[in-house]
């Protein structure tokens, strides 16, 4: 019978931590974090867990003679609010100011629940952030207005195109072709002046900042697998969007 | 009057970004003071004639200093302030003229650029690596001192 129920809470912490390094991973964390996080879950548990941390699937074992677990991870967004979620998840499990079925529960309801703010803000945002980027760039006030409505467009087309296509380097690449077609055209029509500044301020919300700079930390932490596969998705999204760009300016 | 208009826009495009990556809303201002911060930082650093590598380089470390103080103080994940910090210094703009002149046959003037985009990127995450060790090396000296003097202390009341 304790044997039985030892089992079964072993398969709940197997279970439990692969949600939260799912969740962190699926929310754009640092590798060396999601498994710093989940080996931290599993001492609190007592438990002597191994794990191999990948971009695209998580490996967890819990010792010798346990069972081990492998979870794919299929797509990657940046959602910085669910990160500081399973952070707090976390730090209450070691903390034991919760047990291992409650953080179960947390973690379920952390991985249905959409954060997001609404989606109108999050264009108006972008808009507004590329309006500021032309400043920034040493740009005239003049030009703003059409940063403004680039950034606002190109920000919608990725949205738009994400939602009807899973393909994420196409997206990314129309969107950076909407932006620079916006701006293309304020130019044209006499809305602005420098074409290049109006193009990189309205695109600056697509830029992988965020994977360029986890690449190099992970790399310098020691997780060389995970940290070329970001990497290279860095790459591939800078060439997304330089691409879109150069349709427009190649027709330009 | 222009580091006041930097200032303010640096803080606006960084708050406005945090939105899109979907900070916690509480963060959200303290993301906005920290890009701020790392903007000035390498603004005046190229004011005053520094490189750009060196510039984003310091930019990044002060970032990654400020973003320590306050995942610490609002328990939130450091990588929520770092990733809003860096935004303003990622070289959007190196990146775009890459690709404008390998568009237009111009690779030697391409590859030049996409060298000088690769070195500040690099520099920007090495920024963030010195300050994350070099942060938490002081942190376990201070409470290496802290704990010798407790116990010092607590061996004095035995005595």
């Amino acid at each position: 019978m304790g044997y039985e129920k030892n089992e079964k809470n072993d398969d709940l912490a197997l279970d439990c931590l692969l949600l939260a390094g799912q969740i962190m991973m699926e929310s754009g964390a640092e590798t060396y974090r999601v498994e710093d996080t989940m080996l931290r879950m599993a001492r609190s548990q007592n438990l002597d867990a191994q794990s191999y941390v990948t971009p695209t699937g998580i490996i967890l074992s819990l010792g010798e003679q346990q069972k081990t677990k492998i979870i794919s991870i299929s797509n990657r967004i940046t959602d910085l609010h669910k990160i500081a979620k399973v952070n707090n998840v976390s730090r209450k499990l070691t903390l034991k100011i919760i047990t291992l079925e409650e953080a179960y529960d947390e973690l379920s309801l952390i991985q249905k629940t959409n954060y997001f703010l609404p989606i109108w803000l999050q264009i108006l945002m972008s808009a507004v952030s590329s309006a500021c980027f032309m400043i920034l760039f040493r740009g005239a006030w003049f030009d703003m207005p059409a940063a403004f409505l680039a950034g606002g467009a190109g920000y919608l087309a990725l949205l738009l195109i994400q939602h009807l296509s899973k393909v994420k380097f196409f997206s990314e690449f129309f969107a950076s072709f909407v932006a620079a077609l916006v701006a293309y055209v304020a130019v044209r029509f006499g809305y602005g002046n420098e074409l290049d500044k109006i193009i990189i301020s309205g695109v600056m919300p697509l830029v992988p900042g965020i994977l360029i700079t986890n690449a190099v930390r992970d790399l310098m932490a020691g997780h060389l697998t995970a940290g070329i596969a970001k990497g290279t998705e860095a790459f591939l999204t800078a060439f997304a969007i330089g691409s879109g760009v150069a349709v427009v300016v190649a027709f330009h | 009057m222009e580091y006041l208009i930097q200032l303010f826009f640096s803080f606006l495009a960084t708050a406005s970004l945090c939105v899109i990556f979907n900070a916690p809303v509480k963060a959200i201002p303290y993301c906005g003071l920290v890009g701020a911060v790392g903007w000035m930082i390498y603004y005046i650093a190229l004011e005053s004639q520094l490189t750009e590598v060196i510039a984003s380089f310091l930019g990044a470390f002060v970032v990654a200093v400020c973003a320590q103080m306050y995942a610490r103080r609002l328990k939130t994940p450091m990588i929520v302030f770092i990733v809003s910090g860096i935004i303003p210094l990622v070289p959007g703009g190196l990146a775009y003229n890459t690709m404008r002149y390998f568009v237009e046959q111009n690779y030697m003037l391409g590859l030049e650029t996409g060298i000088r985009a690769f070195l500040i990127s690099g520099a920007i995450a090495m920024g963030i690596v010195f300050s994350e060790v070099i942060f938490q090396l002081s942190l376990k000296f201070m409470k290496k001192s802290l704990t010798s003097m407790q116990s010092f202390i607590r061996n004095k009341r035995r005595q």
